[in-house]
């Protein structure tokens, strides 16, 4: 870990200040508590702050949109928490939203305006192609993923529930790498079997598990890294590599990670 | 004379089956909740044009797109010819767009002919691809004795239409020659002139009989078929097209909201009056879904508008790692439900009480609870149903009605209660992956 210091503004502290941010980083429960997703969200506001945007964050005002709850069936518990939300990003006036997990991007996105809170929504898969192709990220060619196989995963709420397809693809050529894809991508890219709320049960009795027939597709395509753009993906991704004993030569990272470390921030 | 008067009356048994069926499929379908859907009429009108007039979503998949494309375009085109049948039948006419048609009669009934030779191979190759080849979506758990021969019924039917067309066809050239006066010149046929040699030796009445023979049997075939379509997976080919134009046009992660939870809500933040004593209470219904009667009526739509292809079971993750789920037998479930409720209600028995449900009797938590809600299924759809709808519903009654979700998900709903994160972690502690950046 290098010594530089990054600022993590929140929203409450901006206020006082009287400064409204460019953009609200919505953390989200993973991205915040999460170990692994922890360093997703430290290598993104990494980059924020080198490429200068100003931005903040919720900090402890922020609970979960409540995506899991409506997902299993809860909706009592689902609209408890969009509201007092929204509540949260109006009372601070909030216009536009970034966020690196494509559950919290699709609730606020398309589900919280019919309960009052209409905002602009971003990935940060699209965030990211939009400062590479704006050239306020800079990428030298032959960097240290030169010739490298990367595969993508499509995370099923980004991809098939809000049709961001390009995006990732865009971020991840941009590093020079050697990008692959799996027989089932894009529409019909395979659920990393964590989707609606299945990330906090058990499966049900089956076969096989998802996420390890997703690794053993991965794993085909020769690719050394398994780019990722989703926290339940992520999670699903590491298990199954693990599952199939490939720690060693194959590594899951999610985008922001690999922007980050192209750039040496890590 | 007498000929005209049966076609009449053939006509008028099917035409009273067909609207029997259809009044109550629709009665049917009225099971289902009221939802106004008025919205993006161009968007919709787009989706009938391009997913069920044009065959769009088919295409994914090349091989059954074309087989079944030109089995669409054979039945869109060779109805014309059942156009010229009807009229024909009732004015005791033969071949009545012949002379009015004059030079372009003989390149339509070619064009026709070589439809239905399509129409014939691509019927034997499904056949096949259903029957030897025995490709695995025909054939999962759900594909029970009934769907696979209805699909096996439907083809066969087909395959024998079209023969009758060719025997007709070639009966017809043969008297042409015999009795030009009452058979007009049709000039050589592509595929029935192969027919031809087989019956030229044959006597004129018999060949007359023939004629009539085949005639008779491909109406009397295609007025059956219109009422067995009613009764079976083939439907589709009707319902495509409301299906498509009242599928959602929202992304596909959007969930319906519950307006009547929103109002609760609403109360117990504070954020709206609660109603006057006075007014009495809204009936507030069921929360989600134990029956048919609780889905939205464009859900019970789609049920009757499901091909029962298996196209969404192929490409469903739970499915594919053997867990019980399978959204084709979601949407034959639902459709079975309504048809048993249906005609319970009909013989005038009890219908909706007759203590079964679609959720319990039909469906079971262990499928629903295996979805990962990744829509795979409602892209692959190429008629536009999406059976996730089904699902979340019936997730709802079990999750707000009966407290019913796995452990683990009330466990989860409970860490969401009370640290505002799925997991139990201290709320707290929730800015503190920031510590390490700002030091
Ligand atoms: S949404 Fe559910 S039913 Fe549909 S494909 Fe995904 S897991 Fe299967
Ligand atoms: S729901 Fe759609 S994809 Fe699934 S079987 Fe029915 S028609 Fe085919």
């Amino acid at each position: 870990m290098s010594d530089v210091s990054y600022s993590v503004p929140t929203l409450a502290e901006l206020a006082s200040k009287g400064e409204t941010p460019e953009v609200l980083f919505w953390v989200g429960c993973a991205g915040s508590f999460d170990e692994r997703y922890k360093r997703v969200t430290k290598a993104f506001v990494k980059i924020l702050n080198t490429v200068n945007v100003k931005f903040a964050v919720l900090g402890t005002e922020e609970t979960c949109t409540g995506d899991p709850a409506r997902r299993a069936g809860n909706e009592f518990l689902f609209q408890m928490q969009a509201m007092s939300n929204i509540q949260v990003l109006n009372g601070y006036g909030v216009k536009k939203v970034v966020t690196a997990c494509p559950h919290c991007f699709n609730t606020i996105k398309n589900e919280y305006p019919e309960l009052g809170g209409t905002y602009e929504v971003i990935h940060h898969s699209t965030f990211l192609q939009t400062l590479i192709g704006e050239g306020r990220i800079t990428l030298k060619e032959g960097g240290s993923f030169k010739g490298k196989k990367i595969t993508y995963h499509d995370s099923c709420y980004l991809g098939r529930a809000n049709n961001v397809y390009e995006a990732p693809r865009a971020v991840l050529e941009a590093l020079d790498a050697d990008l692959v894809e799996m027989k089932r991508c894009r529409t019909t890219g395979l659920c990393c079997g964590a989707g609606g709320g299945q990330m906090f049960k058990e499966p049900e009795k089956g076969t096989k598990d998802i996420n390890v027939e997703r690794t053993e597709e991965a794993l085909a395509t020769g690719a050394t890294t398994i780019a990722v753009a989703c926290p339940f993906c992520m999670t699903m991704m590491s298990d199954g590599v693990k599952n199939k004993e490939r720690e060693a030569d194959v590594q899951v990272k999610d985008l922001a990670e690999l922007i980050a470390e192209a750039q040496g921030l890590s | 004379m007498i000929q005209q008067i049966l076609f009449v009356i053939t006509l008028g048994i099917a035409g009273y089956f067909i609207r029997k069926r259809f009044l109550a499929i629709r009665a049917n379908i009225n099971l289902g909740k009221a939802k106004e859907i008025k919205d993006h009429a161009n968007v919709r009108l787009r989706n009938m044009l391009l997913v069920a007039f044009g065959q769009k979503k088919m295409f994914k998949r090349f091989i059954p797109a074309f087989l079944h494309f030109f089995i669409y375009i054979g039945f869109l085109i060779i109805n014309l010819e059942v156009l010229e049948f009807v009229i024909d039948g009732v004015a005791g006419t033969h071949r009545i767009f012949a002379p009015i048609l004059g030079n372009l009669y003989p390149v339509l009934m070619n064009l026709f002919e070589f439809l239905a030779m399509a129409v014939l191979l691509a019927c034997a190759i499904m056949l096949i691809r259903r029957n030897v080849l025995k490709i695995k979506r025909f054939w999962s758990a759900e594909m029970t004795a009934w769907p696979r021969l209805d699909a096996n019924l439907i083809l066969t039917t087909e395959i024998v239409l079209m023969m009758a067309i060719f025997t007709m066809n070639a009966a017809d050239r043969v008297l042409q020659g015999q009795l030009p006066e009452h058979y007009h010149n049709t000039g050589t046929l592509f595929f029935s002139s192969y027919l031809v040699p087989l019956l030229v030796n044959t006597d004129t009445t018999v060949l007359i009989v023939l004629e009539r023979v085949a005639w008779w049997f491909h109406i009397i075939g295609i007025l059956g078929f219109a009422v067995y379509v009613t009764y079976s997976k083939h439907l589709h080919i009707f319902l495509a097209f409301p299906n498509t134009y009242f599928a959602n046009v929202e992304a596909k992660g959007h969930i319906q909201n519950m307006p009547v939870v929103t109002n609760e809500v609403k109360m117990m933040l504070g954020l709206a009056e609660a109603p006057a004593a006075t007014t009495p209470p809204a009936e507030p219904g069921r929360f989600g879904a134990k029956d048919v009667n609780d889905l939205a009526w464009n859900n019970l739509l789609a049920a009757y508008s499901c091909t029962e292809c298996g196209r969404c079971t192929s490409e469903c993750p739970a499915n594919l790692t053997g867990k019980k789920l399978s959204p084709r037998k979601i949407m034959m479930d639902t459709r079975d439900r309504m048809e048993e409720v249906g005609k319970s209600l009909q013989a005038g028995g009890p219908g909706l009480g007759d203590g079964k449900t679609l959720l319990g009797n039909y469906i079971t938590k262990e499928e629903i609870n295996a979805c990962t809600s990744c829509n795979a299924c409602v892209e692959a759809c190429p008629v536009m149903i999406n059976p996730l709808e089904i699902i979340l519903e019936l997730k709802r009654y079990v999750a707000m009605e009966e407290s019913g979700s796995p452990p683990s998900w009330n466990a989860m709903f409970q860490n969401i209660e009370t640290s505002f994160a799925p997991w139990k972690f201290s709320p707290s502690d929730r800015f503190n992956w920031a510590n390490e950046l700002k030091k």
